[in-house]
């Protein structure tokens, strides 16, 4: 019933949204995954990059989708908690500082076992618009834990100016995805991160040209 | 090519349904191509009010298109959007790049909203007034004309093209191209204007020849911006076509153009 919901909402809002209002354009797009385990790694400038994402994929695919969202903002009051889980399917980490023996990851590591698609913006943050911050460590002891999820770059452009960090004014912009070829976890952590950011920086390329003095 | 009659369709659809989806469908190819415009050009950060504020005029110009109000839709983007452009720029308060921005965004909506609402206000030609086929014939024969110019000057530039009309820009427009596009333009539109406007042969004559000029300009125009841009086409909106300003570029010169034409010769109404 829920899942109906859902997918009434990715065509009539979500869908027409993107489309209509953002110019949302893709390139890449066959290396979108269309079966978990997974991981798409974006850059993130904007609430609303999760919703360009999600009107990416098939509708018979959201539910198994999960945007890994900060568990501070997404689970603030009981209204927005409901909504973010159940609606837009976001799985909450807690972004502090850890207890002893605490994983903070096991709800993702939960989900790849069961063949979900995570969203993950390894900033950890929007960050200043438009711009690539540096990247947090948890998707590469994910991708370490789970060999066989393939990571998808993907880099956004022009959500951080529809609706930057702090704006409640939301001015159209065209958006871009550019999805590249999936990675895989080898070598150490960092050497991982490094390839990653270098994947998502490449992709810019492929983005029209951005101007913003 | 799918993505090109599906225009066809819309803008055609639109048109045998009356005035009012005909302004609707006006006002969202503005909308998009003001958008496109808005994504390459350089804006500064703190401009996002300003660029919110432009979109704003394509709801009033349209609206004085639905209205029927030809004298407030000539004042409400070159004055009042202009000015109140300005003004917002100057209470946001930054300075560096002022002129450069206010410039900018107000090239945009002259093109995007103020000239392509011209195409959009033949629509509302009194039936009495427009041709034989009526104002939809008007807007019709417009966009079909303006098709045309571009499609002869291509095809004469492929063809005999030697000259480039802009050494810069390429060889991709050329004075034997705007020769063939002059002829052959100036002649069908001489010969279908009977069909499909109020003109007498005189006027429809000068209109026509003269049609193909505004259309290369137009275009001459938009790939200097382009190239400036750094960009080939202004999106990927319709694949292999480019996007909503690519497309409207002829257009944007020739409606103002016909537009005026016609009120000189054969409107009353404006």
């Amino acid at each position: 019933m829920l899942l109906l919901l859902r997918q009434i909402i990715l065509w009539t809002l979500v869908r027409p949204f993107a489309l209509l209002v953002l110019g949302f354009e893709t390139r890449g797009r066959v290396h979108l995954p269309r079966t978990g385990p997974a991981i798409v790694a974006a850059n993130h400038n904007s609430h609303l990059d999760t919703l360009l994402l999600i009107s990416l994929f098939p509708a018979a695919a959201l539910s198994r989708l999960r945007p890994v969202a900060a568990a501070d903002t997404f689970t603030a009051t009981p209204l927005v908690s409901w909504f973010s889980r159940r609606i837009i399917g976001v799985l909450p980490v807690d972004r502090g500082r850890p207890e002893r023996g605490a994983d903070p990851l096991a709800g993702c590591r939960e989900a790849l076992a069961r063949k979900e698609i995570l969203i993950i913006f390894p900033e950890g943050t929007r960050g200043d618009p438009e711009e690539l911050g540096r990247f947090k460590s948890g998707i590469a002891r994910l991708a370490e834990a789970e060999p066989d999820a393939p990571i998808v770059p993907v880099y956004l452009q022009g959500a951080g100016r529809v609706l930057p960090r702090g704006s409640m004014l939301l001015v159209p912009f065209n958006c871009f995805a550019v999805i590249g070829a999936p990675i895989r976890f080898a070598g150490k952590r960092p050497e991982f991160m490094a390839r990653l950011k270098d994947a998502i920086e490449a992709l810019r390329a492929d983005a029209p040209p951005l101007r913003w003095l | 090519m799918l993505a090109w009659w599906l225009v066809s369709l819309f803008v055609g659809g639109a048109l045998l349904m009356g005035w009012v989806a005909t302004v609707l469908v006006f006002a969202a190819v503005s909308f998009i191509a003001l958008r496109e415009y808005a994504t390459l050009v350089p804006t500064r950060r703190e401009d996002r009010p300003v660029v919110l504020f432009v979109y704003a005029a394509i709801p009033i110009s349209y609206g004085a298109i639905a209205l029927d109000l030809y004298g407030y839709f000539l004042v409400i983007v070159p004055i009042y959007i202009f000015v109140g452009t300005a003004s917002l720029m100057a209470l946001i308060g930054r300075t560096d790049g002022f002129l450069a921005t206010a410039g900018v965004l107000t090239w945009g909506m002259l093109i995007c909203v103020f000239n392509i609402g011209h195409a959009a206000f033949l629509i509302r030609t009194p039936a009495a007034e427009a041709g034989p086929a009526g104002p939809a014939g008007l807007v019709f024969f417009l966009i079909a004309m303006t098709i045309l110019a571009d499609a002869a000057e291509a095809a004469g530039t492929r063809f005999f093209g030697r000259t480039p009309l802009s050494a810069r820009l390429g060889p991709g427009r050329t004075v034997e191209g705007l020769a063939v596009s002059i002829a052959a333009t100036g002649t069908a539109f001489t010969a279908l204007s009977a069909f499909y406007t109020p003109l007498t042969l005189a006027p429809a004559a000068f209109i026509g020849f003269l049609l193909p000029v505004w259309a290369v300009m137009g275009s001459l125009v938009m790939a200097a911006v382009k190239r400036e841009l750094g960009v080939a086409t202004s999106s990927d909106l319709l694949p292999g076509y480019g996007g909503a300003l690519d497309r409207i570029a002829s257009l944007s010169f020739t409606a103002p153009w016909v537009f005026h034409m016609l009120a000189i010769f054969a409107l009353d109404h404006f």
